[in-house]
């Protein structure tokens, strides 16, 4: 495929959602189906132009391809900014799975979403979100990508809050809104400190200005660590990571859409493709945000009983072994680990999204409004009666929990390979590797307590068990494709070794060398990967099937009792079912200060400088324009405004009388003047 | 005999055109006017303008003063056999008019006016021709086009729409 | 005879017995006629000042032109005249007044 041919593509790509929005957004409630045809119409149209450009890809088998095209969009003389795409192998990858969840989540909506009051105004915002998350992909430059990024933040915004009758909902939007911006205020100090330093905002060029030295020390770690911020509050990694449990008051399928495989996944994708940029210490601080993220968030998510909670935690927990692999400088590792969880992820939201639509439903038969229909306490034993739903959802979890076989094995095996080699390089930071693997050992317990409570075990509600039902089609479709998608069979390509992540994805997406000088090369950082793969592989495993092994014995066997332990560890259990206060002590020790603050500056504000001296000067002012005002209309107007005001209505009447209708006298005035004229002429 | 044939051409025009304007009967004037038309054409061929007298004659009088006659008739009824017409502020016209003459005629007086003697011409319409056809052929176009125009809006103008 | 200033004199005399006619005559069409006496006094000068200009055909012309100009104006006058007949019953222009507001 030529490179014009791409650009026309990605054009595509990029636009073909956005007028699904616009006509949805004006038009789409008079439509027939309330429109939903032009959303699912122009994403399946997306989802044929990634695969085409995805197509190409495999078949020129290229791993340097690489096409810029931009234009100019604002010149003034010094001042250059220019917009456009940049096509590679990283960018193909993500199209596919941006427009690939996006079409999934737009056919399961069609029956969840059923019925829904802004039914056409949900699928508009879908197709807005589809529109600046390719933008993000596609963006050549740092400008563009920030501009999609904050468009991604609204549609986030708008679909957070799509029920926005329910407080929780509005709020929650606000939350994500908000928290975003505290990173975004990063991201942009970063995007000014470049630019100010290099004077551009393409990758390339940035990168090639860094390779020359030109940005280097404390600002480029300050820059890159300014534009890491962006991707913390995006990716929702520690100490921004509050919004994204809050963000599942959305619709579900919206949650697996953007909460959890692409959206989010933008801030891992930025870091993946600013990697050049780290400095080293900017990148063992991303590597320490990344491992703890993993771990704390793991350790939430062993407590939630709201299935969504649990898996908003794993996300963030799942986010953080990405941003750690970038860390570590193992890179593809966790643009692999992106795609992977992307798929995996996707599938047991939209699994979560079926449990809970049957719950909902068979709630809703019983006119049963208190129970909730997320909790995992109120449901078990749902195998039989949802069995795809259940199939699927534990295929995800197997991959989720690394077991052989299965995508999540191989990415995260690298991943943790990855931060093996980095630890035997760097002895004092032996905490990554530990964060790595026992997060995936919680995981991989969490994710199977999950599983356990919710599909296994006798019913907890036993009539609204009588009434739970598989659900229909368009929800039964997605899970399926998806959980396929899970084997680890697609990743590895043209070989089948289970065990190794070596196929065409590795093939295709090979590690630059950081831009950095000094840093060590891609080639090193594979070495590394590749002599810790074995140890890595071993003990992962073993994580795994631990995890896995404990969760089925305290749910399924009950050989040792939840209970018992949490009492037993009673301090350790509030603190990560109370999610470490962090919403509370974020209330108590920033924003209430910050309140009481505000609330003193308005006291002064109010009650000193405005009742005293703003009022003071009123009263003045005030006495002032009376005594103006009386000499002003008493004195002047009376007289010489209405004075003029009046001798000119009557010169307007007298001269009214000349207006007769008659062509003649018209003519003869003008003939009059005429002759004024000459006669002024003349003298 | 010059002489008093070109005095003789002056009082018919001016007389005629006088009675054009002051006449109280409509078709008076217009016959006024036929002789006011015919008194120009002499006027013409006094001015060596042989011509251009005859387009005054075929033009002026064989199609304007013969439209305003149709037109005289189109506009009055049968029944009102006396077609007069009046005038208005007859006083300040005149004293309009005689302003403006006040101030040409001892314009035309002061003025020094630059004079070119020049041979009578065996025949003008050649000339004429000539000047049309290349280097007012332009004008000439526009002319056609400006007459199509008329036509076309005069016809539209004054049929009758029931 | 021979003379520009004559010509003049004649042309002055005749554009200012057509503006009288224009400004004081009630009927549409003694208005036009006056527009007539105008225009034939513009092109005595048009031609006098050909004939004196050391025999300038062009002058000629030109008055070729406002002759034509005179009939199609004359055409069109006299339609929007009938026009004005037909709709108001009148040709007086002074009655059609729907100028005045």
């Amino acid at each position: 495929m030529t490179g014009d041919m791409l650009i026309n593509y990605a054009l595509g790509i990029l636009f073909f959602p956005l007028i699904s929005f616009i006509v949805l957004i004006f038009v789409g409630k008079r439509l027939p189906r309330q429109g939903d045809i032009i959303g699912i119409g122009t994403i399946i149209l997306t989802l044929i132009l990634s695969l085409a450009m995805f197509g190409s890809m495999l078949l020129s088998h290229d791993p340097g391809f690489r096409h810029e095209a931009s234009f100019t969009w604002m010149d003034l003389g010094d001042f250059e900014i220019r917009l456009g795409f940049l096509i590679d192998n990283i960018t193909i990858i993500m199209l596919l799975v941006v427009s690939l969840i996006s079409t999934m989540t737009h056919i399961f909506s069609t029956k969840y979403m059923e019925g829904d009051i802004r039914y056409s105004r949900y699928f508009a915002y879908l197709g807005l979100f589809t529109f600046s998350m390719n933008g993000i992909v596609l963006a050549n430059n740092l400008v563009s990508l920030y501009i999609f990024w904050e468009l991604v933040g609204v549609s986030s915004y708008l679909l957070i809050g799509h029920w926005f009758e329910k407080d929780s909902a509005a709020d929650a939007s606000k939350k994500a809104f908000l928290t975003n911006r505290v990173g975004d205020i990063g991201f942009f100090i970063g995007l000014m400190l470049v630019f100010t330093a290099l004077g551009t905002f393409n990758y390339a060029e940035v990168f090639e200005g860094v390779a020359k030295g030109a940005m280097s020390g404390t600002l480029l770690t300050l820059a890159g660590i300014g534009l890491f911020m962006g991707a913390v509050g995006k990716s929702s990694q520690f100490p921004l990571h509050i919004w994204l449990p809050d963000a599942m008051e959305g619709p579900t399928p919206v949650s697996a859409l953007m909460h959890a495989a692409t959206m989010v996944a933008a801030g891992v994708y930025l870091s993946v493709r600013l990697f050049p940029l780290f400095t080293p210490e900017a990148l063992l601080f991303i590597a320490y945000i990344g491992g703890f993220t993993a771990i704390f968030a793991a350790t939430i998510a062993i407590t939630q009983n709201d299935i969504k909670k649990v898996l908003a935690y794993s996300t963030i927990s799942q986010l953080g072994y990405m941003i750690l692999a970038v860390g570590t400088g193992a890179y593809v590792a966790g643009f692999f680990h992106l795609v992977t969880h992307a798929m995996f992820k996707a599938c047991l939201f939209y699994g979560s999204g079926s449990v809970i639509h049957a719950m909902h439903h068979a709630l809703h038969n019983l006119k049963d409004h208190d129970t909730d229909p997320q909790d995992m306490r109120n449901m078990g034993g749902f195998k039989s009666k949802m069995p795809i739903t259940y199939w699927t959802m534990l295929v995800a979890t197997l991959a989720i929990s690394g077991v052989p076989l299965f995508s999540g094995f191989l990415s995260k095996d690298a991943i943790l390979a990855g931060t093996l080699s980095f630890a035997s390089h760097h002895p004092q930071h032996f905490l990554l590797p530990v964060f790595g693997f026992s997060a995936a050992l919680i995981t991989a317990f969490y994710m199977f307590r999950l599983i356990f409570m919710t599909f296994h075990n006798q019913p907890k509600l036993p009539n609204v068990y009588s009434d739970i039902h598989e659900s229909p089609k368009p929800m039964v479709f997605p899970l399926i494709l998806l959980s396929s998608l899970s084997v680890f069979i697609f990743y590895t390509l043209p070989y089948f070794n289970p065990l190794s992540d070596h196929g065409w994805f590795m093939e295709l997406i090979k590690a630059k060398d950081s831009m950095v000088p000094g840093s060590p090369s891609a080639h090193d950082i594979a070495e590394g990967m590749h002599h810790s793969h074995t140890l890595t592989m071993i003990l992962s495993i073993l994580v795994a099937s631990l995890g896995i092994l404990l969760s089925w014995s305290v749910y399924i066997k009950n050989s040792v009792s939840a209970d018992t332990w949490s009492k037993r560890l009673d301090l350790y259990y509030n603190l990560s079912l109370n999610k470490y206060y962090f919403d509370e002590n974020y209330n108590k020790y920033l924003y209430q200060p910050f309140l009481r603050l505000a609330n003193r500056v308005s006291y002064i504000d109010w009650d000193l400088y405005d009742k005293y001296f703003i009022n003071g000067f009123g009263h003045i002012t005030k006495w002032l324009s009376i005594v103006t005002g009386r000499t002003d209309y008493d004195g002047l107007d009376q007289t010489i405004v209405d004075g003029i005001g009046r001798s000119m209505g009557k010169v307007g009447s007298s001269l009214k009388e000349i207006q007769t209708g008659r062509l003649q006298n018209y003519m003869l005035f003008a003939l009059f003047g005429v002759i004024i004229i000459i006669i002024f002429q003349s003298f | 005999m010059d002489n008093i044939a070109f005095g003789l051409i002056v009082a018919i025009t001016l007389g005629s055109a006088l009675m054009v304007v002051i006449s109280q009967q409509l078709l008076y004037s217009a016959i006024a006017l036929l002789f006011t038309l015919f008194g120009v054409a002499g006027l013409y061929i006094f001015m060596w303008a042989d011509f251009m007298a005859g387009v005054q004659i075929v033009i002026y009088i064989g199609g304007i003063l013969v439209l305003l006659i149709f037109g005289i008739m189109l506009t009055n009824k049968i029944s009102s056999v006396n077609i007069s017409h009046t005038s208005l502020q007859r006083r300040v016209g005149a004293v309009i008019t005689l302003g403006v003459l006040g101030f040409l005629i001892p314009m035309i007086t002061k003025t020094s006016w630059l004079q070119i003697s020049s041979e009578e011409p065996a025949q003008t319409a050649d000339s004429i021709g000539r000047l049309l056809m290349m280097e007012y052929l332009l004008p000439f176009e526009v002319a056609s086009l400006l007459l199509l125009g008329a036509l076309i809006g005069a016809a539209m103008l004054s049929r009758n729409t029931n | 005879m021979d003379n520009l200033q004559t010509y003049l004199y004649i042309s002055a005399i005749l554009f200012s017995l057509g503006l009288y006619g224009v400004i004081t005559r009630r009927n549409g069409i003694a208005v036009l006629m006056g527009v007539e006496l105008i225009l034939n006094s513009a092109n005595i000068n048009f031609v006098a000042f050909a004939r004196f200009g050391g025999m300038n055909f062009s002058g000629q012309v030109f008055a070729l032109f406002v002759i034509i100009m005179a009939a199609a104006e004359a055409a069109v006058a006299l339609a929007i005249i009938i026009n004005v007949f037909n709709n108001l019953d009148t040709v007086n222009i002074d009655d059609a007044r729907e100028l005045k507001l």
